[in-house]
């Protein structure tokens, strides 16, 4: 993250610059220091949005916080007391309700964009899996808001969820009561839920820190997934992506905000609207609907599940099966830039990639369909199979499509492709 | 794009005046719309509705014997509420020209001479002053006297004597019925 | 692992019997509400119809425990009619100078003021069971956002009711068919019929008025916000919208001089 100095002639900046360089920090970071592709499409806006997402996130959060109270007997009256009394706090619980939702979306597009135009390829494999430890200690944020609000949903939610680690083989029992603090989810399981989810958001903000760094190391990807190879296929970061961001973010918000005005509980569950009872269990627990393709892979495993009696069986039992499961399909992405033998990057010049490409978002929009379903026929078949396409998709399909497909020419530069669509035009 | 190509190249200045101007109006409306999305974030701490709808009591006066207090919470601050006798009555409106460090009438201090009513609070340090219970020291002057550092306080709560540099504050209030009042 | 662990594993792992019932109760019909949409607002004639119904019929049974006396100057009572209202009911006074809570063996108790909640009709879930043959009528604070569409789905159970079970279906005493209830047994007797409540403003006391009424009054207490939001919403939005198109006349330009 260094970068050429900048001078200053006013001598309050000049002072500051030569004992703390921030200002060439700052524009060689996010400003006219910062050389980017000159190609990048508005899939690329989605990595500053996340930053954004979280950082409202967390403002939101902290006055949430203000108010909030950590114990079974209040948390669910001082939600309700932040939605009725306090000035505008139906407004910042709903910006961060939905902003939960939001945060998901933006992060799982930009996974796909770096999925498609293979940005997790050499030299960037360390950037990507700091990147899957994001989506990791956000998958454990969202978890532990969600109980807050001390609903039907979040305790039970917690409960289902904390008892998976009881899988464990031994140290099962012991693990889960360690994380309840007693012996089922109750006040000191809410306390330390509250706690961790205040903490993790700054856990969040290092890691991007550090994805920032290995960004700005190698430079961002583009949708030819060539080199930049030399100064005529880049331009500044500002002013051309600052107010590219800019205006992709009046878009988001509008999307954004639109929920938070006219439809706040889109994304819920109306079992959250009742106050949790350790004695009766909602008809029909579903996870937020982002957890939902992991939870149909949890789903999957049953000792009916023939995959599972051929393989598994012989190892572990069918519900330790589901959680190892889970847990791998989303570590899983990590191996990515291994997985994937061919070193051109973008699927724009590898269409059977580009196929496999579609057929696996559909897979994992088929498993969040599942995930919202009831256990019962088809649904339960129709989720193993989609299960396990999932995996194929990155154990065989991937690794054999990548080694053996035909791939077009990637253009010789990014400077030349672009000469070459302005004349076009 | 073609046209604004043309018009950038063919004539610059006029390009770069529209562009500041662009950055200027965009800039403004974006910082108005900035400032209005902060003012939530800013009112959330003001007292909210619940706190609000308990910052005015109502007290019924009416079990009140002349010559007795009784102490009223108001926004969580102790309010002394006093029906004085004629003698204290008499008395506060005597020393209404004596020299004091925060001069005031009597007749300034109360809506009926017979009700005082006051924020029971020492406006030196924020002690709670004794003379509520007819056992209490009444200080020098009669009315009240605050433990912490010495400030006597009369009849009418007026400082006489000691640290506190202001009359023990009137706080507003009406008389909704004869003999119930309305704090706040 | 104790027994409501393993009823959730189970739920979660299996789906309930439940679950399964509940598939078989058909979709309430979609109605038409002042409240929905992106310009809806409560109607105050309708919200006070709704609030005699509450205070006629179902508080009886059912606690408003999130909403206080005061909020009802949303529906355009004035300070002295609320004080009235809330004085209508008792909570606890606390104990006396003497620490005494007793006053002749009962609880001491002042008449509630605008700043208290609404006053349960029980006094704890116990009393509540032991007079509805043991089920327990839910608090309706949040009712309208605590099933899937809240309002058609009150609105269709408060008019699903039949005087007779279809044939072969097994009625338990005490119990009630409705088309809509999950399992179509419902404890609650049908609470509303034509002229039930005599409305004040005239309007025909038909059950399905009393059903409307009373749910708008419900959407309310769950969504109070529900105006201002949208209100801000829409200056929100278009805001937005003139902000984004200056945007992108500023990216164009910006960018123009590149190609």
């Amino acid at each position: 993250m260094s970068g050429s100095k900048i001078e200053f002639k006013n001598p309050v900046l000049k002072w500051v610059e030569y004992r703390l360089p921030i200002f060439s920090f700052i524009d060689s970071s996010v400003g006219s220091g910062y050389p980017t592709p000159r190609n990048l499409s508005y899939w690329w806006n989605f990595g500053s949005l996340a930053g954004i997402v979280l950082a409202i996130m967390v403002v939101t959060g902290i006055v949430l916080a203000m108010h909030y109270t950590p114990h079974v007997d209040y948390a669910f009256l001082s939600v309700e007391r932040i939605m009725r009394d306090v000035n505008y706090g139906w407004l910042i619980r709903y910006l961060h309700v939905n902003g939960g939702s939001m945060f998901f979306i933006v992060v799982y597009i930009h996974m796909f964009r770096g999925m498609f135009f293979g940005s997790y390829k050499e030299p960037r494999e360390l950037l990507w899996i700091i990147g899957v430890f994001i989506i990791l200690a956000m998958m454990a944020t969202a978890f532990m808001g969600y109980v807050l609000p001390w609903g039907q949903m979040s305790f039970w939610g917690a409960t289902v969820i904390t008892n998976l680690f009881s899988a464990v083989p031994f140290v099962g029992e012991g693990i889960v009561q360690w994380l309840w603090g007693g012996f089922s989810v109750d006040n000191p399981t809410l306390n330390r839920f509250f706690s961790l989810h205040y903490l993790l958001p700054f856990v969040i903000f290092a890691l991007v820190f550090v994805h920032l760094w290995a960004l700005h190391e190698h430079k961002s990807n583009n949708p030819l997934g060539i080199d930049i190879k030399g100064p005529q296929d880049t331009i500044p970061f500002h002013p051309y992506y600052t107010v590219k961001d800019l205006y992709g973010l009046g878009w988001f918000m509008m999307f954004y905000l639109f929920f938070v005005f006219f439809a706040p509980d889109f994304f819920g569950e109306p079992d959250n609207y009742i106050e949790a009872n350790p004695l009766v269990t909602p008809l029909h627990i579903v996870p937020e609907w982002y957890f939902l393709p992991f939870y149909a892979v949890l789903r999957a495993f049953t000792d009916e599940f023939w995959f599972f009696s051929w393989f598994m069986s012989w190892v572990m039992d069918a519900k330790l099966a589901g959680v190892v499961a889970m847990f791998a399909s989303v570590l899983i992405i990590a191996l990515l830039p291994w997985l994937d033998g061919n070193k051109v990057r973008s699927m724009r010049f590898r269409p059977l990639s580009w196929m496999f490409f579609l057929i696996f978002i559909a897979d994992c929009i088929l498993l969040g369909y599942i995930g919202a379903m009831t256990a019962e026929e088809p649904y339960v078949t129709i989720g193993q199979w989609a299960t396990l396409y999932y995996f194929a998709h990155f154990l065989v399909i991937v690794p054999l499509v990548s080694r053996l497909e035909k791939t077009g020419q990637p253009p010789e530069s990014i400077a030349a492709a672009v000469t070459k669509k302005t004349e076009e035009v | 794009m073609t046209d604004t190509a043309s018009t950038a190249s063919g004539k610059p200045e006029e390009g770069e005046s529209r562009r500041d101007f662009l950055l200027l109006a965009t800039s403004t409306v974006g910082a108005v719309g900035a400032t209005l999305a902060v003012w939530p974030f800013v009112d959330q701490m003001n007292p909210a509705a619940d706190t609000m709808a308990l910052s005015s009591t109502e007290v019924d006066l009416s079990p009140i014997e002349e010559g007795q207090s009784i102490t009223a919470v108001w926004r969580g601050k102790p309010v002394f509420l006093r029906r004085r006798t004629a003698a204290e009555i008499e008395q506060a409106t005597k020393d209404d020209s004596a020299s004091m460090p925060d001069p005031q009438t009597d007749a300034a201090r109360v809506q009926k001479p017979e009700w005082l009513i006051m924020v029971g609070i020492c406006t030196h340090l924020g002690c709670i002053p004794l003379g509520q219970k007819a056992s209490d020291p009444k200080g020098e002057f009669g009315g009240w006297f605050c433990p912490c550092h010495g400030s006597h306080y009369d009849t009418s709560g007026r400082i006489r004597k000691g640290p506190a540099p202001k009359n023990l504050l009137v706080p507003p209030y009406t008389f909704v019925g004869d003999e119930t009042i309305r704090i706040g | 692992m104790n027994k409501i662990v393993l009823t959730a594993v189970m739920a979660f792992a299996l789906g309930t019997g439940a679950a399964q019932a509940a598939s078989n109760v058909p979709t309430p019909a979609a109605q038409k509400w002042g409240f929905s949409g992106i310009v809806g607002h409560f109607d105050q004639p309708t919200l006070r119809r709704g609030f005699q119904i509450y205070r006629e019929v179902c508080s009886g049974c059912h606690g408003l425990r999130l909403v206080a006396y005061r909020n009802l100057k949303d529906l355009g009572f004035t300070g002295d009619e609320v004080k009235e209202i809330a004085a209508e009911h008792e909570v606890f006074a606390g104990p006396d100078e003497e620490g005494e809570v007793l006053v002749e063996g009962d609880l001491r108790m002042r008449p509630a003021r605008p700043t208290d909640k609404f006053v349960n009709p029980f006094a704890n879930e116990e009393a509540a069971r032991s007079s509805n043959v043991g089920a327990l009528p839910p608090d309706l604070s949040l009712m309208a956002k605590a099933r899937k569409k809240g309002p058609d789905y009150l609105y269709a159970l408060l008019t699903g009711y039949h005087e007779e079970p279809p044939e072969g279906f097994e009625l338990s005493d005490g119990m009630y068919y409705n088309d809509y209830f999950p399992g179509h047994q419902v404890a609650m007797a049908p609470p509303l019929a034509d002229e039930m409540v005599e409305y004040e403003d005239g309007t025909p006391a038909t059950l399905t008025q009393h059903a409307r009424d009373v749910v708008t009054f419900l959407a309310w207490t769950a969504s109070p916000e529900l105006q201002d939001r949208k209100r801000m919403g829409i200056k929100t939005l278009l805001f937005l919208l003139v902000l984004t198109g200056m945007m992108y006349a500023l990216k164009r330009k910006i960018w123009s001089d590149l190609h």
